[in-house]
């Protein structure tokens, strides 16, 4: 089948699919010439002996920030913040720490560490990763039905919430950003 | 092009290159970086093979379908584009043991397989509770400045430090 006889929607699913891979090829590369797809350096990071992590992360993250809000006010981009709760992100987020720190990788540098040929990253964590994301597709209805929503308040951003100008917020994370940056490498870090 | 070949870049060109690469995420494809949801994709087809077209009438299925979309593709070519790295620069390693694993609890590669399974629940579950995990909720979330990503990389870290100060109890 050529590709003019495919529906419209169907070009389009695999147009997006195409670009997936490229932003994946691209990212998977920037993780393993950063080092984060190695267990050392994760695990080094949690034991606050080598802070590649948040370095990778920190610097991401400012990049990141300034380019998207900047492409948001010329109305280029929306943004597309995740709804949430205290009860879904302080409790999840701590299991999910729990379980960073005994694997050493997390979703996105286990391929990376897979790609890097650590095999305790495909032989026991992915499967582990699947293990737990079956676990809790099993016990969601009864999760969502309580502590899922404990301390709602959705997909609110940091300047809906302090009422506070997006600019103002944004040049504010980036210089405690840079601050946290600059003192790390000040320290030697 | 010697660049490309080195094994290891600045944290920060690493990191940049990343801040970059979410621009052309939202400008292009009009989505956040994001990975976790993709393995319970995974869970869920592989148990709907086993168990048939009734898994997609699990609750949490209806929410997160069980097809390969653009975050399963872009999941796949982190473990290419990793491995493209890393054989240009002469840093791929096959390896069961990481070194500073091996430095606490030995170089048994069952212990660390087992610990490496554990980890791995407690992670895929934390980061669907979580509803994200360090890439969704650590990088695009909080570059979004969104309340729940900040909440919950705190959290990923704070939960991480601890454990593994308990488990390398130094």
């Amino acid at each position: 089948m050529s590709a003019q006889s495919l529906p419209a929607k169907e070009k389009s699913r695999i147009s997006q699919l195409i670009q997936g891979l490229s932003i994946g090829l691209v990212f998977g590369f920037l993780l393993q010439k950063g080092g984060v797809t190695k267990y050392d350096v994760i695990a080094g990071q949690l034991l606050l002996r080598d802070f590649t992590v948040i370095k990778v992360m920190l610097s991401a993250v400012l990049v990141g920030m300034a380019g998207i809000y900047t492409m948001k006010w010329l109305g280029w981009v929306e943004l597309y913040p995740k709804s949430g709760s205290l009860g879904m992100n302080v409790i999840g987020g701590l299991i999910f720490g729990v379980g960073f720190a005994i694997l050493g990788y997390c979703p996105g540098t286990i391929a990376g560490a897979v790609g890097n040929g650590s095999m305790d990253a495909l032989i026991g964590g992915v499967a582990g990763i699947m293990l737990g994301a079956g676990l809790f597709a099993a016990l969601y209805p009864w999760l969502n039905e309580g502590i899922l929503k404990w301390g709602f308040y959705g997909k609110v951003t940091l300047p809906q919430l302090l009422k506070v100008e997006e600019r103002k917020v944004v040049l504010i994370v980036a210089a405690a950003i840079i601050v946290v940056l600059a003192v790390l490498e000040a320290a030697r870090l | 092009m010697d660049y490309l070949k080195e094994i290891r870049w600045s944290p920060y060109v690493a990191g940049a290159g990343i801040g970059v690469l979410s621009w052309l995420s939202f400008l292009i494809s009009r989505k956040p970086i994001a990975c976790s949801t993709t393995f319970a994709k995974a869970s869920g087809m592989i148990e709907k093979m086993i168990r048939g077209d009734i898994v997609d009438s699990k609750p949490y299925y209806q929410k997160v379908k069980l097809v390969i979309d653009w975050q399963w593709m872009l999941v796949t070519g982190i473990v290419f584009g990793s491995l493209f790295s890393a054989l240009l620069s002469g840093d791929f390693h096959l390896q069961l043991v990481p070194a500073l694993w091996a430095s606490r609890f030995g170089t048994g590669a069952v212990k660390r397989i087992l610990a490496a399974l554990l980890g791995g629940v407690c992670l895929g579950f934390g980061a669907r509770w979580a509803d994200g995990c360090t890439s969704g909720h650590g990088i695009s979330g909080t570059l979004q400045l969104a309340l729940s990503s900040w909440i919950s990389a705190t959290c990923f870290f704070v939960g991480g430090i601890v454990t593994a100060r308990l488990l390398f109890r130094f």
